[in-house]
């Protein structure tokens, strides 16, 4: 029984002990400024089109539904309220967030898995860096910086994706469209909607390194590490997203 | 005690250590002294490579202790770590090359991230040139490690080796899997890398004839050619040592006489071919 339970606790062990090293490691010197901009090209603008394509997407699919449901009550023209609350306060940051950790976190777990399996790691140790300092924290700030931006990004083009449902198959008019979705937003809105990225943005850099640095038993390692830190890295952002949720909601 | 004057420069004692209740290493005693040439010879998995890891402190002992040029690197932080892994080259299995960095970058990487060691990126690139001269690869400054043979990657990975001028350099299989021409190749640089500054060698290997190649011969600056080793002429140079690894612990510990005259059929497999 404690030895099923051992491998878990241990590993959860490690995530806590990399994610303090790492947000610590945010404080501290050396700085490795290439490296972050580096990153921050690589997550962000790496990320756009999916961002792009997945916020439009969803905001027309959202329109479509919800108009199907408010029509029965007689309320369409609430169809661009309804839209934009959910996807500024849920859709945006979570359904960016799971793009970018199946896009990033992967991607961060097989590179720094195969450094892991091939010594670099251990080289880059051996020849005076600290590999959290010098991998880790960029990838980590990197990450907490861009994902609040792309939200905003998946926001702006699911609200467009809905406006174009509304247009086109509703027939609302443009000015009450636009007029309507921007009032329904609060700031309580706006704050949960960029403090969750934020917050996803730990598990996406974090999950995705602890995976990457912890890979062993060579290229089939660095498979099993690349998936299970996007399946770690999704479960855990529904399940922060419900407590985060749960703290500004009052039922 | 071994033959060989000098102060110590690496020592275990009686190191363990486990992964997962598997030993790696059980109850390791050795000492490297200053100028000595090392060879540790053991088959894949005898814990050869857990022990170079364990010299740069990459790896803490579970039990026992570590000594690096005297100094007792057991419990030391890591950040004290780093001033003495600035005084010790590696070359990994593979090379260990960082393979998003070019050649220029991967060599130069000790020279501009070592705290003890840091110098100015304009005084670093002749000293890259010089170490890469050395292995005879000046024209790959731009390269990436893909674009070059696994022959030429170990190159590299010895030019970055030595290019602090390390006092003690540890190898680890630096002819494995290699044709015989180019494992040729890469031991007499290992030994000129030596003998020009005669450093402190450790190589881990498995190939017997490597060991017997740095006991029989010697690089000599003056003509630049490799020569027979004549001992009878400096008799204060220390002698080439052997080390038998087998499941974590060292079953042999001696001179090129001794192991050859060694009846254990573990030692004598090595030794045969």
């Amino acid at each position: 029984m404690l030895d099923i339970l051992k491998a878990p606790i241990l590993s959860v062990q490690e995530f806590l002990i990399l994610s303090a090293k790492a947000i610590l490691g945010v404080f501290r010197r050396p700085r490795y400024h290439n490296d972050t901009f580096l990153q921050m090209d690589v997550i962000g603008f790496g990320s756009l089109p999916i961002v792009i394509l997945t916020g439009f997407f969803s905001g027309a699919v959202m329109a479509l539904q919800m108009s199907k449901a408010l029509s029965q009550y007689g309320a369409v023209g609430k169809t661009g309220e309804l839209v934009t609350i959910s996807l500024v306060r849920e859709l945006g940051p979570v359904l960016t967030s799971l793009m970018v950790a199946g896009r990033n976190s992967s991607g961060m777990a097989s590179e720094l898995g195969s450094m892991k399996v091939t010594e670099q790691i251990d080289a880059m140790r051996a020849l005076g860096t600290d590999p959290v300092q010098k991998l880790v924290v960029p990838r980590l700030i990197a990450t907490c910086f861009v994902l609040p931006l792309l939200t905003v990004v998946a926001d702006f083009l699911g609200m467009l994706g809905g406006f174009v449902i509304a247009y086109t198959l509703l027939q609302m008019s443009p000015d009450f469209y636009w007029n309507s979705a921007w009032q329904s937003i609060g700031y309580n809105d706006m704050f949960q909607g960029l403090i969750k990225p934020f917050a996803f943005a730990f598990i996406v850099a974090l999950v995705g390194c602890h995976y990457g640095i912890r890979t062993a038993g060579g290229t089939q390692g660095v498979g099993r590490s690349t998936t299970r830190a996007v399946v770690v890295a999704s479960v855990w952002i529904f399940i922060l997203d419900f407590f985060i949720t749960r703290f500004f909601v009052n039922v | 005690m071994l033959p060989g004057a000098g102060r110590s420069v690496l020592r275990f004692e009686n190191v363990s250590l486990a992964f997962d209740e598997t030993p790696a290493l059980a109850g390791v005693s050795f000492d490297v002294r200053e100028g000595e040439t090392r060879i540790l010879l053991g088959s894949a998995g005898s814990g050869k490579t857990v022990l170079l890891k364990m010299a740069l402190g990459l790896l803490r002992p579970d039990s026992g202790r570590v000594f690096v040029f005297g100094e007792d690197i057991t419990g030391l932080p890591e950040a004290r770590l780093f001033d003495i892994r600035a005084r010790i080259g590696i070359l990994f299995q593979e090379g260990g090359l960082f393979d998003s960095l070019t050649i220029e970058e991967n060599v130069a990487y000790p020279l501009l991230n070592q705290r003890l060691l840091r110098i100015p990126v304009s005084e670093a690139a002749p000293r890259v040139e010089e170490a890469l001269r050395f292995v005879e690869l000046e024209h790959t400054l731009e390269k990436l490690p893909s674009e070059l043979s696994g022959g030429m990657r170990r190159r590299v990975g010895i030019a970055r080796a030595v290019v602090s001028r390390p006092p003690l350099v540890l190898y680890d299989s630096p002819t494995a899997g290699l044709d015989p021409i180019t494992a040729h190749t890469i031991v007499s640089l290992i030994m000129k890398a030596r003998d020009l500054e005669n450093t402190t060698t450790l190589i881990v290997t498995h190939r017997y004839q490597d060991g017997t190649w740095m006991h029989d011969f010697r690089y000599n600056p003056k003509s630049g050619q490799l020569e027979a080793d004549r001992r009878e002429l400096r008799p204060e140079k220390p002698a080439t040592v052997f080390s038998v690894m087998r499941e974590g612990r060292v079953v042999f510990e001696g001179g090129r006489a001794e192991i050859e005259a060694c009846t254990d059929p573990y030692v004598a497999k090595f030794v045969k071919h």
